[in-house]
């Protein structure tokens, strides 16, 4: 359980620095729907935290420290399952960053009742592709 | 300046994601198999970010500003209603039918998985369809 740990405390590190530096609360919803803001300083943060963000995998991959992942290769369900992400994290206003990471930690109600319901669903859903023998 | 902490806070964010093993799809979805073959680690991810962002949270109270901006960028919104429920509820369903949430898909864009760019591009069209069809939440102001 170290790592995950030390990963935990290191997406707390980092959402604090973006809280005390620039004020933002580092959710991925508010980042991704910012790409879409016409001219706002929102937008610009975003796209620096973003870019930030993606070259985490090639600096850990040139360290060595390489981490493989396992997904599933049917497109029907990534797309299926990237729609339902993408649309409820926007009208919820947030995923597991904004609500999960930093709402938690300030301890937000609205938050912790999100993030209490989209574990359950994902649970749910596990639990019922399981049962139903679906593997992704 | 400012952008330089922005891009710093996502690859730390990105780094953290990645050493926890919440970037693999695999390892998310063991942590919400619950009645089954459950893999619990993942809960300490959350508790280990939540920990220190309640810290610095509690030392922002004592501080007016950023060290870089002119206000601390409070949420707005604090309503329990349809929407955020059932934003959840739809948000829960996609993450536990293949175990990407957005920030793991974004710092696995250059795994080189096709898988993703299926994944993220059906997540930019929905968060797009969901600004068109339902549009941004009212803050009350």
């Amino acid at each position: 359980m170290m790592v995950e740990l030390i990963g935990g405390a290191l997406i707390g590190v980092a959402a604090s620095l973006l809280w005390l530096g620039l004020g933002r609360i580092s959710g991925m919803t508010g980042v991704l729907s910012s790409l879409f803001l016409l001219s706002d300083v929102q937008r610009r943060w975003s796209l620096f935290f973003l870019v930030g963000l993606v070259l985490a995998w090639p600096a850990v991959q040139v360290t060595g420290f390489a981490t493989p992942i396992t997904i599933t290769e049917s497109p029907w369900l990534l797309v299926s399952a990237g729609l339902l992400v993408g649309f409820g994290t926007y009208i919820g206003n947030g995923c597991t960053s904004g609500h999960g990471v930093c709402g938690m930690g300030r301890l937000s109600v609205r938050s912790m009742v999100a993030t209490i319901t989209f574990i359950a669903a994902g649970v749910v859903t596990v639990a019922v592709m399981n049962a139903l023998e679906v593997q992704p | 300046m400012s952008a330089l902490i922005a891009a710093l806070s996502g690859f730390l964010f990105g780094l953290g994601l990645l050493i926890s093993g919440m970037n693999d799809p695999a390892k998310v979805r063991g942590f919400l198999d619950i009645f089954g073959d459950w893999q619990p680690a993942l809960i300490a991810v959350m508790g280990g970010a939540v920990v220190v962002f309640f810290v610095a949270f509690r030392f922002s109270k004592t501080r007016t500003r950023p060290w870089l901006a002119e206000r601390f960028n409070l949420p707005a919104l604090t309503a329990i209603d349809t929407r955020l429920l059932l934003g959840a509820v739809m948000f829960g369903v996609g993450w536990g039918l293949v175990g990407l949430c957005p920030g793991p898909a974004l710092v696995d864009l250059l795994s080189g998985h096709a898988s993703i760019f299926w994944f993220v591009g059906a997540l930019l069209v929905g968060n797009r369809l969901a600004h068109w069809l339902v549009g941004p939440a009212s803050t009350g102001k």
